[in-house]
């Protein structure tokens, strides 16, 4: 059967093949970008391969970027400098590792929305802040969850690495940790006096 | 003479063919053409100019946020391309026998190869590193001693440019005067690093490393290196004069366009062209060394990348500088006279003694390191200072339960935050979020440190490598079945490693990352990963126990010589890259000598 064949079929078998199988279908349109891409071009999310969210599942990204990283009066939310965007990007990228972390973003963003609906009986957009915080904080350290909240807590210990990992590559997430650098010197002089006295080297 | 495509070069005589053009490669076509010898290079992969070096790009623009793939294996922006772990439809083997453990083999498929992306250290082995064998009556002897290659080694170093100081210490060479460039200043941690593994009784110094820390002295160092022979005197007095020292930033592993460290494609391809002595041919896959009918080497056989036609090419002499492994590989894949067991390998050596080096690493934080005034500390990109092995009285006097040394490298500081910077804050935070995750960031960011052992692995017989019996790559060619074992002395450095590294955390005040691993087979990486690829087809005296005499030159085929890290009998925990360049001079400036008295 040739692509052409088996997308027909599959398009008319879309009614009772599980959800799986199609995910794979979609997966498949997305390419890896090879051992030679372009080093020198600027990338966007969706340029290499379809992104996945819906706006549903987009509004609860927002808010659990926001959530975990918010604006302050350094930097702006995560959300704010195209987090959402990466997370996107990520989970539909065509590596092991992606794949990996797009199955656990997506249910852990459904997870997230029923134990919303469970507690407080609204979507997990509608409760207010203090609420989804009462959800974080059952799920926001691993070694201290209680076993119903294992398996959020993995979800989230990832998605805070993913947040983190697009807040501080980001320009303005540099700036908030105040790196200097990337920038041509005349010379290079090591650290100054006050970072030697600081640590007790002067 | 320059770049040219595999027909033209198939209708040409050279002198030499080079196959592989970086470290060994790179430097032997130097030396030779400097030497007015011809030359042609044969390349696997394609034709890569440095400055398509992706330099100041940062992660917000790249896919991923620049982070690692199976198509770019140590980030997008690293300088490899067509290499990694895994080279699209060039597979190897690895055999799962009883005791057996992971190897893994990096492969470069680029004008350049894995001198692209290097960590540019660059450290010369010493006198015991030569005479293992004679000092603990473990591993082999080379049939030359450090007084054979010091000559070569103040050569490279003063025509790359190695960053360094001469610290005076055992089996840790001091080089020529003239020859370093200043090392670059110690950042915070380092000089930390340097107070707390004094207080524990081994010496934090100078790194040693191929950067550019001031402009070459090309008005003194031609007459050096080439005494006698001006037209090279003046080539390379020219070349100097356009590479610009290093501007203190940017990731040294991206490639340089400014050429201010080493990469074989900023530093011996463009003098070894401007000789007007050698010719490039890229993307040609060589499959196997031909033969006349005496015996003696004719050429190569190669596929060319683009047409998939295979293709011969004849000079009077060639030398293998593929990497080690690859060199092997080309060997055993050529058959003499029906030879199931590959050319120039009648002592059944060839393939054996395969090596790598003892890597462990060990990450810790450092409170006193936190919410430092914010500064530059991107320096040269690379360690500025190092620990070289201190402990052979102690090994001497029977106090250590390995035999051989490691030294080890480290890192810190206020680096460009990559996608994992902060990847796992959980194990200092608590599982914070919100409005104090970005304190706990800004606190944290800069007060890490990374320490990792480079260890000596002594060659054993369980580490080889043979043809796989069925599988073949893309072009037809057979490829390799790796076989790997470490040995207790391996993996109990290892599990030293460890340790000395937690002290090292500790004794700064540090909290260690993870729990030191004490079992030295978890504690060391597997076989390959380090990417000191040694061995193979090892030198020595004698026919029976040897590929190649003293020369490189194979026993059995008197014009087929070696040029990359296979003829090494020992690897040192010295980085090989300097000691094949030193090497692969000298064997250049033997086939010159040989050439021009018509022995070859």
């Amino acid at each position: 059967m040739d692509r052409r064949e088996t997308i027909k079929w599959m398009l008319a078998a879309s009614a009772v093949i599980p959800l799986a199988q199609l995910e794979a279908a979609e997966l498949a349109r997305g390419r890896p970008y090879g051992t030679d891409p372009d080093l020198q071009r600027i990338y966007h999310a969706g340029d290499l391969w379809p992104l996945t969210l819906t706006g549903p599942q987009r509004d609860r990204c927002i808010l659990l970027c926001d959530t975990i990283l918010p604006a302050d009066a350094v930097s702006p939310s995560a959300s704010q400098v195209g987090v959402v965007d990466l997370i996107d990007e990520w989970i539909s990228a065509p590596y092991p590792v992606q794949r990996n972390d797009r199955d656990l973003v997506l249910k852990g963003l459904d997870w997230m929305d029923s134990e919303a609906q469970r507690r407080f009986s609204k979507p997990l957009v509608e409760i207010a802040t203090q609420q989804v915080h009462q959800i974080c904080d059952d799920i926001c350290f691993v070694p201290q969850a209680k076993p119903e909240f294992l398996e959020a807590a993995r979800f989230f210990a990832r998605y805070r690495d993913l947040t983190t990992g697009g807040f501080y590559t980001s320009p303005q997430g540099r700036a908030d940790l105040r790196y200097i650098g990337n920038t041509p010197l005349p010379r290079f002089d090591g650290p100054p006096l006050e970072v030697l006295k600081k640590v007790g080297l002067a | 003479m320059p770049f040219i495509n595999a027909r033209a070069a198939a209708h040409k005589d050279y002198d030499v063919i080079v196959v592989g053009s970086g470290a060994g490669g790179g430097q032997i076509a130097y030396t030779l053409t400097m030497e007015g010898v011809r030359v042609l290079m044969l390349e696997a992969g394609r034709k890569y100019d440095a400055s398509e070096a992706a330099m100041f790009q940062t992660p917000d623009v790249a896919p991923l946020r620049g982070m690692d793939t199976p198509d770019k294996s140590f980030g997008f922006y690293d300088a490899t391309i067509d290499g990694g772990w895994q080279v699209p439809g060039e597979p190897y083997s690895v055999g799962t026998g009883e005791g057996e453990t992971p190897f893994r083999w990096w492969r470069s498929r680029m004008l350049g190869g894995r001198t692209n992306h290097w960590g540019r250290i660059s450290l010369r082995n010493g006198p015991y590193d030569f005479k293992p064998q004679s000092r603990d009556g473990l591993g082999i002897n080379w049939p030359i001693a450090y007084e054979d290659l010091a000559p070569y080694y103040d050569k490279v170093e003063m025509l790359v440019g190695v960053y360094g100081a001469n610290d005076g210490l055992e089996n840790t060479p001091d080089s020529s005067p003239g020859c370093l460039l200043p090392p670059p200043e110690p950042i915070v941690s380092d000089l930390l690093v340097q107070k707390h593994s004094a207080k524990l009784g081994f010496p934090t110094i100078a790194g040693h490393r191929a950067v550019l820390t001031q402009a070459l002295d090309w008005r003194t160092a031609p007459a050096k290196l080439h005494p006698g022979n001006p037209t090279a005197q003046k080539i390379i007095a020219q070349d100097m004069q356009k590479r610009v020292p290093c501007f203190w930033a940017t990731p040294c592993g991206n490639g340089c366009s400014i050429r201010a460290n080493y990469q074989s494609t900023t530093v011996h391809l463009p003098p070894a062209l401007a000789s007007g002595k050698l010719d490039i041919v890229t993307d040609a896959m060589v499959a196997e060394v031909t033969l006349h009918k005496n015996g003696r080497a004719s050429g190569v056989r190669f596929v060319d990348r683009h047409s998939g036609k295979t293709l011969e090419v004849h000079a009077r002499a060639v030398v293998l500088a593929a990497s080690a492994f690859e060199s092997v590989r080309i060997l055993l894949n050529s058959h003499p006279s029906g030879s199931a067991e590959g050319l120039a390998n009648s002592s059944g050596r060839l393939g054996r003694y395969l090596m790598d080096t003892v890597g462990s690493s060990l990450g810790g934080q450092v409170p006193i390191l936190e919410n430092l005034p914010p500064h530059n500390e991107e320096g040269a990109s690379g360690g500025h200072l190092y620990v070289p092995w201190w402990g052979y009285k102690a090994q001497a006097a029977g106090k250590l339960d390995f035999p051989r040394g490691y030294h080890i490298e480290f890192g810190g500081g206020r680096r460009m935050p990559d996608f994992d910077t902060l990847e796992g804050l959980e194990w200092l935070t608590g599982g914070s979020y919100g409005a104090k995750l970005k304190e706990d960031a800004r606190r944290y960011y800069g007060s890490f440190v990374h320490f990792s052992g480079r260890g000596e692995m002594i060659p054993n017989e369980k580490s080889y490598c043979e043809i796989d019996p069925t599988v073949k790559d893309r072009w037809g060619i057979p490829v390799l079945r790796f076989h790997w074992q470490w040995s207790e002395h391996e993996t109990r450095q290892a599990a030293h490693m460890q340790k000395t590294f937690a002290d090292l955390i500790e004794s700064m005040g540090g909290r260690v990352r993870n729990r030191p691993e004490a079992d030295g087979t978890k504690a060391i990486s597997a076989g390959g990963s380090i990417i000191h690829e040694i061995g193979g087809a090892i030198m020595g005296d004698d026919p029976q126990t040897s590929v190649v005499n003293k020369w490189c030159q194979t026993w059995e085929v008197s014009n087929l010589f070696l040029a990359d890290g296979a003829p090494f009998p020992s690897n040192a925990d010295k980085n090989p890259t300097l000691t094949i360049m030193a090497n692969a001079w000298r064997v250049g400036d033997h086939i010159a000598g040989r050439m021009r008295r018509r022995e070859l």
